[in-house]
């Protein structure tokens, strides 16, 4: 019995923490200095600073969970912090092709900036359920994310996809943001009218059909995803935030039925965009037809595709080692293909252990939702994993060849600033609900009533006289133990 | 370097991100075993609740002596109803059940009341007591009209949710 309850008692794990974070820190810094080494590099003060940098970052993050969140999952900083330094480090490799310059400084600085933000968010929240508050501005703020991009001044077009925009020189993916807003509308959304949803409907068979009412929001989902689709030339998104809907009423109502409609209805979006956008009838061109002598001269060809393919082919199983192999002969090799690269230098070996990383991250995000005791919470941090887990299956089917590719690009691995914010975000909010799922509801003995571990604990006595609470046991215990003779050790 | 080394040392990479995740999984354990230890507890509690230990048992138990005083239930875990299977560790803090999302038990049930029912400790029980709910508490077959004690293994009832302590 003794060691059953020592493991029922959440442990805060922070160790353990430490541990893998300071291998996930030697595989980063170890896979940046490899490539110097290889590409004989000198190995000067400049690695040394991104190196501490890095480990500086990670160590902070740490500190601060240490600090604020002392039961979040132990395992999600270590796995991110692996996932971002092999990024750097690749990123950095690329650097000494002829294509690209200085791009692993930028995302050396937007990892720091990302993971301030984190940080800071963790200890201005402290508690996930705040966001709930936020759910009807959460949806303004996702329109305006989204559609900022297109209003004339402010939006850049860059590939023929609409969804940058430039402050100050800077190029920024708004959209990436919305993921998270968009998530904490629809766990918000679901939260306050599952018990709706879910009693009314029609029987047909063996499932429950939602009424035509219920579906309003699905189809505002599929809306603003086609919307997307069609305004920003973004296949990615669209079909990232439609799959967040889907997954997250699917997970709120446990009917088949959802899942059902959202397949239709992607059928026919995908119907549509396939006869009316251009843009979207070329990646299905690219897609089938990848090998196709014409196909693969044209612009916008699938030029990019094949030759990823042939890249993760020359990798093999183990991969031509880091800086030996030829990746630069991808378009962009250290953004949207970045995972060729890993394929082409590390190998079957080396990307599948990241695809493993991706996955046990997956694990943990949805191990939060399950550990969380309120309905908001499970809810946000189930549509937080499937974003993480669709744009890894939009990005790496996309170079597989077994859904026509989008513009996603990998989490934690990829260029681009806005992604990796928006990604160590959603860590924070993650982490947050991890904790809060964790945490014992006391953590110390009597401190709770006002102390820190009482958020949650509403003592209606509390703040009035002592004495009447007091009087109230007494009298309590007194008369019980007059009416029936008590168990335990007093009478007898 | 020479070639060997960095060869080498490129294996040693490949290997290092396999030992992360063989560790990362070896720390796991059995945390994530959540469904299948619900579905144990909620087996378990489906058969009829044992009597309270030791009730009016002959006078030669080990409690006897007086020595060693029973310890306070540690758990509280939900028999039947829609949250079936959850557990709450209980410390020596009062725990609120309810509707209401800031109760330390959040009960999702349609007859419940927003803050519902009361459990705080005193001595070595708890004590379970009544909010002013619109459907009432229950404790075994009676309805409570006042602050009374709960042994490991009585059933308080809210709306459809049944509760047990467990030491």
């Amino acid at each position: 019995m003794a060691p059953a309850q020592k493991e029922a008692h959440p442990r805060p794990r922070r160790n353990v923490e430490l541990l893998l974070l300071v291998l996930a820190l030697t595989i980063g810094i170890g896979a940046q200095v490899l490539v110097g080494l290889n590409l004989e590099d000198t190995i000067d003060e400049r690695y040394y600073i991104e190196g501490g940098a890095q480990a500086a970052l990670a160590l902070a993050f740490h500190v601060v969970l240490r600090l604020r969140a002392k039961y979040a999952d132990p395992f999600i900083l270590p796995i991110v912090v692996t996932l971002n330094g092999l990024g750097i480090a690749m990123i950095h490799r690329l650097d000494f092709t002829s294509q690209y310059e200085g791009v692993a400084d930028r995302q050396l600085l937007w990892t720091g900036l990302s993971m301030a933000a984190a940080m800071l968010l963790l200890v201005l929240l402290k508690d996930h359920r705040k966001l709930r508050q936020l759910t009807y501005i959460s949806l303004a703020a996702s329109v305006v994310l989204l559609f900022l991009p297109i209003v004339p001044g402010v939006g850049q077009d860059i590939q023929g996809a609409q969804v940058w925009i430039s402050i100050g020189g800077m190029s920024f993916q708004p959209g990436e943001l919305a993921k998270i807003t968009l998530a904490i509308f629809f766990a918000g959304f679901l939260a306050n009218n599952r018990d709706l949803i879910l009693l009314a409907g029609k029987r047909i068979g063996p499932m429950t059909f939602p009424r035509l009412q219920d579906l309003g929001p699905l189809f505002l989902a599929w809306l603003i995803a086609m919307g997307v689709l069609i305004v920003q030339n973004d296949l990615g998104n669209a079909l990232m935030f439609f799959g967040l809907f889907v997954a997250v009423i699917y997970v709120a109502t446990s009917r088949i039925s959802w899942i059902m409609i959202g397949g239709v209805l992607v059928a026919a979006g995908g119907l549509l965009a396939y006869q009316f956008v251009w843009h979207a009838r070329n990646r299905f061109d690219i897609w089938l037809n990848a090998f196709d002598q014409e196909i693969y001269e044209q612009l916008y060809g699938s030029h990019q595709l094949v030759q990823g393919l042939f890249g993760l082919a020359h990798g093999g199983l183990t991969g031509t080692g880091l800086g030996s192999g030829s990746p630069q002969i991808v378009a962009l090799a250290n953004s949207d293909m970045i995972i060729v690269a890993f394929g082409e230098e590390l190998g079957f070996i080396g990307l599948s252990a990241m695809l493993v990383l991706y996955l046990i991250l997956f694990s943990r995000y949805m191990r939060a939702g399950l550990g969380t005791r309120d309905h908001f919470g499970k809810l946000l941090a189930v549509g937080l994993a499937v974003v993480l887990v669709l744009q890894v299956f939009v990005v790496v089917g996309g170079i597989t060849r077994v859904i026509p590719m989008s513009g996603l690009v990998s989490p934690f691995l990829a260029a681009g600033g806005s992604a990796l914010l928006a990604n160590w975000l959603i860590v924070a909010i993650v982490l947050l609900i991890s904790h809060a799922a964790r945490r014992p509801i006391v953590v110390g003995p009597m401190l709770n009533t006002t102390g820190a571990g009482a958020s949650g604990t509403e003592d209606p006595l509390r703040g009035r006289d002592t004495a009447e609470q007091l009087a109230v046991r007494d009298e309590n215990t007194a008369e019980h133990a007059a009416v029936e003779s008590p168990p335990g050790g007093e009478q007898r | 370097m020479s070639e060997l080394a960095i060869t080498v040392l490129q294996f040693g990479l490949l290997l290092l991100l396999w030992i992360l995740i063989l560790s990362i999984i070896a720390a796991q354990g059995r945390d994530m075993m959540v469904s299948k230890r619900a579905r144990t507890r909620a087996n378990r509690s489906s058969q009829p609740p044992a009597p309270a230990p030791e009730q009016g048992g002959t006078p030669a138990t080990v409690h006897h002596s007086g020595q060693t005083p029973r310890p306070r239930p540690k758990r509280l875990v939900i028999s039947e109803g829609p949250l079936v299977g959850t557990e709450v560790e209980l410390g020596s803090a009062p725990i609120m059940m309810g509707r209401a999302q800031e109760c330390t038990v959040v009960l999702e049930d349609d007859y419940a009341s927003g803050k519902h029912a009361r459990l705080f400790p005193q001595g070595s029980r708890w004590f379970l007591e009544d909010l002013g709910s619109t459907n009432g508490t229950w404790l075994g077959d009676e309805q409570l009209t006042r602050a009374s004690t709960v042994e490991p293994g009585d059933r308080i009832r809210i709306g459809k949710t049944v509760l047990e302590l467990r030491t």
